[in-house]
C-alpha cells in the first residue's frame, strides 16, 4: 500500500507536499493535550510564558490514553474529537505548530488559519486505539501531570498509520467524501 | 423466592468491565469483516482492516480496544421473585465499576462535579443504572460502557405528528450526517420512537444492545430497519469518515405508543467500538 514516510518535527517542505487524502506514515516525537491541557497551553502563550515543549514544527496528538499496564509503556490510544480544542488551535498554529492529529472535522477557523500558516490535519481511525498504541515506542508525562491521562505527554511514534484530513491549501477530506456520495 | 446476595452482581459487573472493553463481540467482529466485501474505497477497507486487528492486539495486549471506556451503563432486570441479600444494590454495582476499571487498567473519564470543578472520581464510578423488575428468578445483568465521542452525537427530536415517517427517517439520516467523522464509523444506529421526551432515550439505547443482524420483531418496523440502514450507507461518509460505502453497520428501531400531541424521536450513536455484555445470575 502507498504510504508517505512523514517524521516530525515536521518542516515546511514536507507539509507543502502533503494533500487530503494522503495516507502517511508518522515517526518522531509527538505530544498529547485534550481540552484541559489546551486551556493552559493558550492561557501561557497569552502571557508570553515557555511552553513545555518545543512549539516549531511540533505535531499535538488529542488523545487520553487509558492507563499503562504492567510492563507496558502505554495503554490504548486512539484520537478523540477534534472539535473541542478548535478554539485554542489557531493560537497554537500562529506560534509554530505543524500537525494536529484525531478525528472529526474542524471549525472554518481552524482551516484558515493551517493555511495561513502552513499546517496540516492528520486523522487516526478512532476505534483503533489498541493497534495505534503498538506504534508508540516512548511515553513520558512531561507536563500537567495533575491532569492524570489529560496531561502532557512526549510520545515517540513508530509508522503512526494516519490520513491527511485537511492540508495546507484548503483541501478538506471529509468534504471531499461527502461530495462523493454513493448512488 | 430466590435469595440473591448482591455480591453476585457486584462481582458480575467486575467482569463485565474488564471483559467488555478488551474484547470486540463476535457479532461486530463478522460483521466487519462482511463489510470488507461491501467496501468499495481502498481507504475504507484499510480503516476496517485496522478496526479487525485492533480487536486482535486488544485481546493480545491486555489492553481495552479504544482508549475511552466509557460511562458504565448498567441494565439490571431483576426477577420479582428475587430477594436481594446484602449490601445496597446501587453500591455493589458502583464497587463492581471501580474494581473492574482499576484492576483491568481502563480509563477513569468520569468527573464529578458537571459544571465546574475538574475532579476524576477516580474509578470511573458512578454507573448509570437502569432497573427493571421482570418475571421470573434470575438477576440478567447487562453493562454497556459508552465512549464519549458517539454519545456527543445522539440526538432527540420532539417531532409534531404531522411530520410522520418521513420526518422520523429525515431525522434520522440528519443526524447520521451530522455525526459524521467524530462518531467512529462505521457506527451502529440505536433509534427510538415513542414514548416520552425520557423514555424515548432509553428505547434508543436498548436498541443498541440488541445483536447485528436481529432486526425488529414487527416486520414493518424491521423493514424501515433494512431501507434506512441502506440510506445511511449511501451518505458517503464511509469507515473513518475518510469517504466510503460502510458508515453503519446497522441500524436498529425500537417503537413505543405515543401520546396523541407527541412525536419523540431519539437516535442514540455507538460507535465501531461498541460494547456490551450481558450476565445472568
Amino acid at each position: 500500500m502507498n504510504r508517505i514516510r512523514i517524521e516530525a518535527p515536521l518542516r515546511d517542505e514536507i507539509v507543502s507536499q502533503l494533500r487530503a487524502g494522503d495516507r502517511v506514515l508518522l515517526s518522531g516525537p509527538v505530544y498529547t493535550a485534550r481540552d484541559a491541557a489546551h486551556k493552559i497551553l493558550t492561557d501561557l502563550i497569552a502571557k508570553g510564558k515557555p511552553l513545555p515543549f518545543p512549539i516549531r514544527g511540533a505535531v499535538i496528538y488529542y488523545t487520553g490514553p487509558s492507563p499503562a499496564p504492567p510492563g507496558k509503556i502505554i495503554g490504548s490510544a486512539g484520537p478523540t474529537t477534534s472539535y473541542r480544542m478548535d478554539t485554542f488551535t489557531p493560537m497554537l498554529l500562529k506560534a509554530g505548530l505543524k500537525a494536529t492529529i484525531g478525528k472529526g472535522p474542524r471549525s472554518d477557523e481552524v482551516r484558515e488559519a493551517m493555511k495561513r500558516y502552513r499546517a496540516i490535519y492528520l486523522g487516526a481511525t478512532g476505534g483503533a486505539a489498541a493497534l495505534i498504541s503498538r506504534s508508540i515506542v516512548e511515553a513520558e508525562v512531561i507536563a500537567f501531570g495533575e491532569l492524570g491521562t489529560e496531561a502532557i505527554r512526549r510520545l515517540t511514534v513508530r509508522e503512526m498509520p494516519l490520513v491527511v484530513i485537511d492540508d495546507c491549501y484548503g483541501n478538506d477530506l471529509y468534504a471531499i467524501a461527502r461530495e462523493k456520495r454513493i448512488q | 423466592m430466590r435469595i440473591v446476595d448482591v455480591s453476585k452482581i457486584e462481582n458480575a459487573v467486575r467482569e463485565l468491565s474488564i471483559e467488555t472493553n478488551r474484547f470486540l463481540g463476535e457479532d461486530i467482529k463478522s460483521a466487519l469483516e462482511q463489510s470488507l466485501d461491501k467496501e468499495e474505497t481502498e481507504t475504507g477497507r484499510e480503516v476496517i482492516g485496522q478496526i479487525i486487528e485492533n480487536s486482535r492486539i486488544a485481546g493480545e495486549e491486555g489492553i481495552p480496544i479504544c482508549q475511552d471506556t466509557g460511562f458504565a451503563i448498567v441494565f439490571l432486570e431483576i426477577g420479582q421473585d428475587v430477594r436481594l441479600s446484602g449490601d445496597n444494590l446501587k453500591d455493589a454495582v458502583n464497587r463492581g465499576i471501580s474494581r473492574g476499571y482499576r484492576e483491568g487498567y481502563m480509563r477513569k473519564s468520569i468527573l464529578r462535579d458537571p459544571l465546574t470543578n475538574p475532579v476524576n472520581t477516580g474509578d470511573n464510578t458512578p454507573a448509570v443504572i437502569h432497573t427493571e423488575i421482570v418475571p421470573g428468578e434470575t438477576v440478567k445483568v447487562t453493562l454497556m460502557p459508552k465512549g464519549g465521542g458517539a454519545e456527543n452525537m445522539s440526538r432527540l427530536g420532539m417531532l409534531k405528528p404531522s411530520d410522520g415517517l418521513e420526518g422520523i427517517r429525515s431525522f434520522v439520516v440528519e443526524t447520521v450526517e451530522l455525526a459524521g467523522a467524530n462518531a467512529c464509523p462505521p457506527v451502529i444506529v440505536g433509534v427510538g420512537i415513542g414514548g416520552t421526551f425520557d423514555y424515548v432515550t432509553l428505547l434508543s439505547k436498548k436498541a443498541l444492545l440488541r445483536k447485528i443482524g436481529q432486526r425488529n420483531e414487527d416486520p414493518g418496523i424491521a423493514k424501515l430497519e433494512r431501507e434506512w440502514l441502506k440510506e445511511v450507507n449511501s451518505l458517503g461518509i464511509g469507515p473513518g469518515g475518510f469517504g466510503g460505502r460502510i458508515t453503519a453497520l446497522e441500524l436498529f428501531i425500537e417503537v413505543f405508543p405515543r401520546h396523541i400531541a407527541t412525536l419523540p424521536v431519539a437516535v442514540n450513536i455507538q460507535c465501531n467500538a461498541a460494547r456490551a455484555g450481558t450476565k445472568i445470575i
